[in-house]
């Protein structure tokens, strides 16, 4: 048996990613990123964009409504909390599941239709949840406050293992806080367990049939295959993805909140995969790192930090660069993203990976070009 | 039965509102093909145009206010007031219906500059890629919104004279209980004016026949020798102005802030697949139909009931429809049906 029943070509990709998340606080402090907060939501929105990829990089079922199962995950998370046992390890494998589960029952319903509609039923299921959560469902969801873990809470796994209550209840593995880097390194690991799973289906038959019926469903169903149980399998693993990641955000911040489920949370998750590169194993983490990163950074700009930035210019240019460039950061950098986004739409549907890869390949081509001139 | 009326009014102002954008959306949709995610930013455009011409209108001088006399006091008065007097002031009054002769120009300007500087390069990309390019343009057009007029609601109050509440139920002879605001009242008589002119337009008009003659079979038409595709242009144009004036009139109800649009969308987009991908007729109706559906879940006997209902009525009827007869109520056959 090979590395994992991976090829020799994956396995290095594999050690090699590994790599870079474990480290990832040492290298990416130069640039400032290499602080717990921000590498843990790289690692969490990784895996959530990790997951959406699944669905809408190998089916092309573009879903508009994967923040419901993230959601879904953080309520079920934060309710293990309060209910068994601040451990993460339940919060995150119940988060998972109940996020499953509750995509099998949305897929089974929407994917009976196919492109726009399938959007749209997945808008609207939630959309449902989410006006749910705010109104009715306030008894399970705390409405507008969040849910939070308080001290009271019966927690009855661990009244029953005897474990000692803190103060303020906050996630731990075993005893082991999870604030700061350790938090980080327990959803690091996470994501290369996701990540590993998703080359394994990328590469197994059952991922090159979901790429079939991306590229022509009506030729998979002449040929007698019954392409719904596929989708629906690659909708609730992809589900399964994002209750994980939000139980994970859940587990670092034992917290969790409607404004989660909203559908411009879909339609993050959505800009970060494109952005990276649909369909390509590295894209979508690629992709919610850079939004997650410049959210941090952009955002905190104001215009004495910006007239810093540009402090190298004569001060006339100064001013003028200033003006220009600062509806696009702090608040505005909503405005960035978008306008990032339609670039990307229109110049280079596959994302940066693919923009990437068109790189080398030019440089390559130039380069024997030479050497046959 | 005066409650039952009441609902059907509240619903039908609503519903007007989702008419007009839908209609939009659906004529954009039938004659360009292409899904847009960008007409609730439309719509709150047209809002902002209703906010700018307030602004515009009501630039102000400080003034001392002679009836403070302990101190010195000073008031802004708009310079409409001070240069025409009470005139001025009728003029603001009315800012918000006079907008409309702002906005019909400038959001016809907007439609026309969106479709020739990005949506005529994306009619043969996937509808996925659709729907996120005009996602970003959302986005940025939204964004844009916020930097110039902040985050905050923006309150542009209608003309005093239709500020109060017209008792419908003396009309009906039901008593006294049935009171309704004028302004919903002329929101409702100008979305079904709006409504009935695009369809007027559509179908008495030499410009609308070859619209609809386009939209049925696209090629005969161009082999007729009929510039197809600048006839389709203006109609993303008009759909930009019909989506435009919905959000003018819509201002004095709900107060316009950026994500106006967002929240207007999508329920927008769900009134479309319920009357069907195209269909101008659907759209209307279904906009009404669900417009009135809405007001009635949120009655209390209802909500005693099913609780919750009033907040996903719109979107378990959108799931029912389209589970059981995808191609809306009016769609045509094979239009979008997988």
């Amino acid at each position: 048996m090979s590395f994992f029943k991976l090829s020799r070509r994956d396995a290095l990709m594999m050690l090699v990613f590994t790599a870079a998340v474990l480290t990832m606080p040492v290298w990416l402090s130069p640039i400032g990123a290499g602080y717990p907060d921000l590498v843990q939501k790289f690692a969490i929105y990784g895996l959530f964009a990790i997951g959406f990829n699944i669905l809408f990089g190998l089916t092309g079922y573009l879903s508009f409504g994967h923040a419901a199962f993230l959601g879904v995950g953080s309520y079920t998370a934060v309710w293990s909390f309060k209910l068994m046992s601040m451990n993460v390890i339940p919060a995150v494998l119940l988060g998972t599941l109940a996020a499953g589960l509750f995509a099998v029952v949305i897929g089974f319903i929407s994917l009976r239709r196919t492109g726009i509609y399938f959007a749209i039923l997945t808008l609207a299921f939630a959309q449902m949840c989410y006006n749910l959560a705010y109104s009715v469902l306030t008894p399970i969801t705390n409405g507008e406050t969040g849910l939070r873990v308080l001290r009271e809470d019966p927690r009855y796994l661990d009244s029953m293992l005897g474990v000692v209550q803190e103060a303020v209840p906050l996630g731990n593995f075993f005893g082991i806080n999870m604030q700061g880097y350790s938090g980080f390194y327990f959803c690091a690991v996470m994501l290369i367990i996701g990540f590993f799973i998703s080359v394994r289906i990328f590469r197994s038959p059952f991922g090159m049939k979901l790429v079939a019926i991306k590229s022509n469903q009506t030729r998979m169903r002449y040929t007698g295959f019954n392409t719904r149980p596929y989708v629906l399998v690659a909708f609730v693993i992809s589900g399964m993805y994002a209750g994980m990641a939000g139980s994970l955000m859940a587990v670092t911040d034992p917290l969790a909140g409607a404004e989660r489920m909203q559908w411009t949370a879909s339609g993050e998750v959505v800009l970060m995969t494109i952005l990276g590169g649909v369909g390509t194993l590295t894209g979508p983490l690629l992709g919610a790192a850079l939004i997650k990163y410049f959210e941090n950074i952009f955002s905190a700009f104001n215009e004495s930090a910006l007239l810093d930035a540009f402090s190298f210019l004569p001060e006339p240019a100064q001013h003028f660069v200033v003006a220009i460039v600062q509806p696009f950061v702090g608040e505005g950098w909503h405005l960035t993203l978008g306008a990032l986004f339609m670039i990307i739409v229109i110049f280079l549907p596959g994302g940066l990976v693919e923009g990437i890869s068109r790189l080398v390949r030019r440089r390559g081509k130039s380069g024997s070009d030479n050497a046959g001139g | 039965m005066d409650a039952i009326l009441l609902q059907v009014l509240n619903g039908l102002d609503k519903g007007g509102a989702y008419a007009l954008i839908a209609l939009g959306l659906t004529l954009v949709f039938g004659t360009l093909g292409v899904v847009n995610f960008a007409h609730g930013a439309l719509f709150m455009l047209g809002a902002f145009c209703a906010v700018t011409f307030q602004k515009i209108m009501t630039l102000s001088k400080q003034v001392k206010d002679e009836s403070i006399t302990f101190f010195d006091a000073y008031k802004e008065v708009p310079y409409l007031e001070i240069w025409f007097g009470d005139t001025g002031a009728a003029f603001i009054d009315w800012v918000v219906p006079l907008s409309i002769f702002m906005a019909i120009p400038v959001m016809l300007a907007i439609g026309l500059i969106m479709e020739r500087g990005l949506i005529q390069y994306f009619y043969k990309r996937p509808h996925a890629e659709q729907i996120l390019v005009t996602f970003g343009l959302a986005i940025v057009l939204q964004e844009i919104v916020k930097s110039f007029f902040g985050a905050n609601p923006i309150p542009t109050p209608a003309p005093d004279i239709v500020a109060g509440s017209a008792n419908i139920g003396a009309l009906f002879g039901l008593g006294d209980s049935v009171v309704y605001p004028y302004w919903r009242l002329i929101y409702l008589a100008f979305a079904g004016i709006v409504i009935f002119s695009v369809f007027a337009f559509l179908q008495f008009t030499t410009f609308g026949m070859v619209v609809r003659a386009g939209m049925a079979d696209r090629e005969m038409v161009g082999l007729l020798g009929i510039n197809v595709q600048r006839r389709f242009t203006i109609v993303f144009g008009i759909a930009a102005v019909v989506a435009g004036l919905a959000g003018v009139m819509y201002t004095p109800i709900l107060p316009p802030d950026y994500h106006m649009g967002m929240d207007f969308l999508v329920l927008s987009f769900v009134v479309v697949v319920v009357g069907g991908m195209g269909s101008l007729g659907g759209a209307v109706a279904a906009g009404f139909l669900l417009g009135i559906l809405q007001s009635f879940a949120s009655m209390n006997e209802v909500k005693a009931i099913i609780p919750g209902i009033d907040q996903i009525i719109i979107y378990l009827v959108a799931v029912i429809i389209l589970l059981v007869r995808p191609r809306g109520l009016m769609g045509r056959r094979g239009v979008m049906e997988d």
